[in-house]
């Protein structure tokens, strides 16, 4: 039996406030509030919220059998909190009926998997803690940033316990073998790989309403047929996208929602279920290992990182962002942690892409900034700011590993200050509680110096009494 | 194909951007072969490149009849042209002139620059053009620039060849809009007599086809580029700085807009010390510059460097860690592109020419001050911005060639003749 498994992305970055050099130092707010707003009020409305109605009726009406998996990045549900706390709503409606499962990803849409393995984890685990507080469920299955994946991402994924991975299935790793099957890593061979299935995957994101493609107009009907047309064997058809392709990149007019509605109807005529990713992990066995030797990603011709570290000024600024990450997680400062949770998103070196033809295209699409350059320069503006504050927090001359060391025995003894008060506590505990005589207490001593105290707050106040009346007489 | 230019500078002798302009396309022009170029400008000084064109001066060439023996011509002239080529065009003198101010050779005495009296001399110009185009046979006439539109003019009615003109620059780029009426009436006299226009950039056709009446489809672009910089250019050395230096290199008059320029600096020295500022080049808003730095306090870190000629031009470039060029008006602007060979971040103003081919450079209108200083700012504190602009501009300038454009211009040659 064929199964079909959809996945969709939501994402949204904190985009940047015009940020000046001269407010380096001097202006920690780094944020384009009315920007933000207006852009995922508007996909919201255009797109998630009549999406997920749509999926809700799907649900109602075909009951258990259909099902889709949901990534949604942290930054992304913070602005959905503040800015459309319906869709969180709608989003807790669609976690209860069962049939919406939600990836495991980092809480910034970060490239950390690739710079910072410590950061990494950590990230993980608050974007854990975050859909765990809003929908109930711990996620089983990772999907990195933008589907950025290679052997070393799997091993750490691995290690943190996930069951398995959604990627791209990148033409060049996959040469001659298709994407429609489950694979598994060689370096963690208990982890399994979801690929994307590329063509099937765009005919919808992409090219559905491009009234040039040959296969123009695409019905529910024929799309079911070329997935029950694939070889025998090949049971997978994983469907990765955006969930702005409905409504946004899709037009609503372009019939999208109608399209994806007849899906699951044609499906079953046609023996074809609907599996989430754990299911199809726990339902299939993976037919061989998929080596990557070199970190692939959905994006761009190339499928690789070039669109966020294709140039030096990308290098350079992930390098300047990740040199301080050690430090920031010595900090205490909330605000510092949240703006190094938003200055990691990926999108911030998407704009400062400077490739041409049809992917520069694409970057400057989704670019608020005219050009690659005036991209760099106000996040290098930001990032100086940000450093600065950061280096306010412990003096600069100390090294990591002094500082994390003093921080340690601050820590230690702190603890060691709690421990020997809850002591303290005890024993005194225990003494009041000692009838037999053998201890003597010295209790009135204790009084006494209570009593001091006492004394000494009442001279207090009597002094001010006496000022005030001073000054009342005056 | 046998081309008659008309021109008013020419390297190494040049005071702007007109003269590199007209070289480079000539140059170009040859290269794609098949080529059999004239170039006429009004003072030859003997050390031009001859390779590829026959350059002849309007001061060597005689309107009134003079009886003078080959080894006096020879003498008197010998270093810039040859002796028959001037019994040859004397043997073409159409009207006497003996009225007119004629030297003991029969000819006319040029500045070749931009003297008072520029009228006269661009009639003069247009006297001599006369006697040149009965001389030389020609299939095409091309005149670069408003000055020897009356000689393109003049050329096109003694032989009926179709002319070409080139506009390098109206009048409404060099005065901000308050046109010299005789100018302008030269301009427009010569659009209405070409039978095709060349821009050097959208911007000027614009300008020619809104501000000049002319029809769109008689107006076509073709973007200048640049000659490839001699190793020994490229290899030019400078003391060592212990600042970052950002340059300013033109003529300091109102098209240049110099006063952004002094007002960004301004707003970078009051957040970063240890920046200089160098404004190199001369004209009429300079003393205003000079004490509009001083008004603003940083004429220590502000510096007139006066006019480079030459070298001094890459020793400057070489020396700078960005070049500024933030024109109100720029039909083309060459002078980024020359930074950009030396290895220099640009930053350019959207209101020039040049911004319609470049990439790799920043772009701000030119009243953005702010965007001035923020992109200096950044050039010269993310060393990565410094590297990927120095680059990826190298490698792009570096396709950006001559000959593209002389095959552009071969193409509307064709085209008019066969008209």
């Amino acid at each position: 039996m064929k199964a079909i498994c959809f996945y969709f992305q939501i994402h949204q970055p904190f985009r940047l406030k015009n940020y000046r050099f001269f407010d380096i130092g001097n202006d920690h707010y780094y944020y384009d509030d009315f920007a933000n707003d207006e852009i995922i009020t508007r996909i919201a409305q255009r797109s998630y919220l009549p999406a997920n109605e749509m999926l809700l009726d799907m649900i109602k009406q075909y009951g258990k059998k259909f099902k889709v998996a949901f990534s949604i990045s942290g930054t992304a549900l913070e602005q959905l909190e503040v800015y459309v706390p319906e869709f969180i709503e709608s989003m807790k409606e669609l976690a209860d009926t069962g049939c919406v499962e939600f990836l495991s990803e980092t809480y910034a849409h970060s490239l950390s998997s690739l710079e910072d393995p410590e950061e990494f984890v950590a990230q993980v685990k608050d974007h854990d803690t975050k859909i765990y507080q809003l929908f109930g469920k711990h996620p089983k299955v990772f999907r990195n940033t933008e589907l950025i994946y290679d052997d070393d991402i799997s091993a750490m994924v691995q290690a943190m316990g996930f069951k398995g991975v959604i990627t791209e299935g990148a033409k060049h790793i996959l040469g001659w073998k298709s994407p429609n099957y489950l694979y598994s890593s060689p370096v963690a061979p208990k982890l399994k790989l979801l690929l994307k299935n590329p063509k099937l995957s765009d005919d919808i994101s992409f090219r559905f309403s491009n009234p040039d493609w040959a296969s123009y107009p695409l019905t529910a009907d024929k799309y079911i047929d070329w997935i029950a047309a694939l070889p025998e064997e090949e049971q997978l058809v994983n469907l990765f996208m955006n969930y702005e392709t409905f409504g946004e990149m899709q037009p609503r007019e372009s019939g999208i929602f109608e399209f994806m509605k007849a899906l699951p109807r044609f499906a079953a005529e046609r023996g074809i279920e609907f599996l989430t990713p754990s299911e199809v992990i726990a339902k299939m066995k993976p037919v061989g290992e998929m080596p990557v030797m070199h970190p692939i990603s959905w994006a761009d011709e190339a499928r690789d990182t070039s669109a966020w570290l294709g140039n030096t000024l990308q290098q350079e600024a992930v390098k300047k962002l990740y040199s301080i990450g050690e430090r920031v997680r010595l900090c205490q400062d909330r605000r510092i942690k949240q703006d190094w949770y938003y200055l990691q998103a990926s999108d911030h070196f998407f704009y400062m892409c400077t490739k041409h033809s049809a992917d520069g295209v694409v970057h400057s699409n989704y670019s608020p900034y005219d050009s690659p350059y005036t991209a760099f320069t106000n996040y290098m503006n930001v990032l100086s700011d940000f450093m600065i504050r950061v280096h306010d927090q412990y003096p600069e001359s100390i090294d990591n590993e002094e500082l994390n060391a003093l921080l340690l025995t601050i820590r230690n003894q702190s603890n060691e200050i709690t421990q020997l008060h809850r002591e303290v506590e005890l024993l005194r505990n225990n003494i009041v509680k000692d009838t037999t005589g053998d201890f003597p207490v010295d209790e009135p001593k204790v009084k006494k110096v209570a009593k001091k105290e006492d004394k000494k707050t009442v001279k207090k106040s009597t002094k001010k009494a006496t000022a005030k009346k001073a000054a009342t007489k005056k | 194909m046998k081309a008659l230019m008309f021109g008013w500078e020419f390297p190494p002798h040049i005071l702007g951007g007109l003269g590199t302009a007209s070289y480079g396309l000539t140059k170009g022009m040859a290269d794609c072969g098949d080529m059999d170029i004239t170039f006429v400008i009004p003072k030859p000084w003997g050390d031009e490149e001859k390779g590829f064109a026959r350059i002849i001066g309007a001061n060597t060439t005689p309107i009134a009849w003079r009886d003078v023996n080959s080894e006096y011509v020879q003498s008197r002239i010998g270093n810039v042209m040859d002796p028959q080529t001037y019994y040859d065009l004397r043997n073409h003198i159409y009207s006497d002139f003996n009225y007119m101010n004629t030297n003991d050779l029969g000819c006319i005495e040029f500045s070749g620059r931009y003297p008072d009296n520029l009228v006269e001399e661009i009639n003069n110009y247009s006297i001599v053009a006369g006697v040149i185009a009965r001389t030389i046979p020609c299939d095409v006439i091309h005149s670069h620039d408003w000055l020897t539109y009356p000689a393109g003019i003049h050329a096109k009615q003694v032989t009926g060849k179709p002319l070409v003109i080139h506009v390098h620059a109206t009048d409404f780029d060099r005065s901000r809009g308050n046109v010299n009426p005789t100018v302008f009436n030269i301009e427009k006299d010569g659009m209405n007599n070409a039978d095709h226009i060349i821009t050097v950039s959208n911007l000027t056709r614009r300008t020619v086809i809104e501000k000049y009446g002319i029809s769109p489809d008689k107006v076509t672009t073709v973007h200048n580029a640049v000659e490839p910089l001699s190793q020994e250019l490229l290899n030019v050395t400078v003391p060592p700085k212990h600042d970052k230096v950002v340059t300013f290199l033109g003529r300091i008059t109102m098209q240049k807009g110099p006063e952004y320029f002094v007002e960004a600096a301004a707003q970078v020295l009051s957040k970063v010390r240890g920046v200089q500022f160098v404004m190199a080049g001369g004209g009429d808003m300079m003393e205003k510059m000079i004490r509009l730095a001083a008004r603003r306090g940083i004429s220590d870190r502000f510096h007139f460097a006066g006019f480079l000629r030459g070298k001094e031009v890459y020793e400057m470039l070489k020396a700078s860690d960005v070049y500024i060029m933030p024109s109100v008006s720029e039909p083309f602007g060459i002078s980024p592109l020359e930074a950009m060979q030396m290895g220099v971040p640009s930053i350019i103003s959207k209101q020039s020419g040049c911004a319609e081919i470049l990439n790799n450079v920043i772009k701000v209108d030119y009243w953005d001050t702010n965007a001035i200083a923020d992109a200096i700012y950044s050039i010269i504190k993310y060393p990565a911005m410094y590297k990927e602009l120095r680059e990826k501009g190298l490698e792009e300038v570096n396709q950006i060639v001559w000959k593209k454009a002389g095959a552009k211009v071969i193409d509307i040659y064709k085209k008019v003749i066969n008209r």
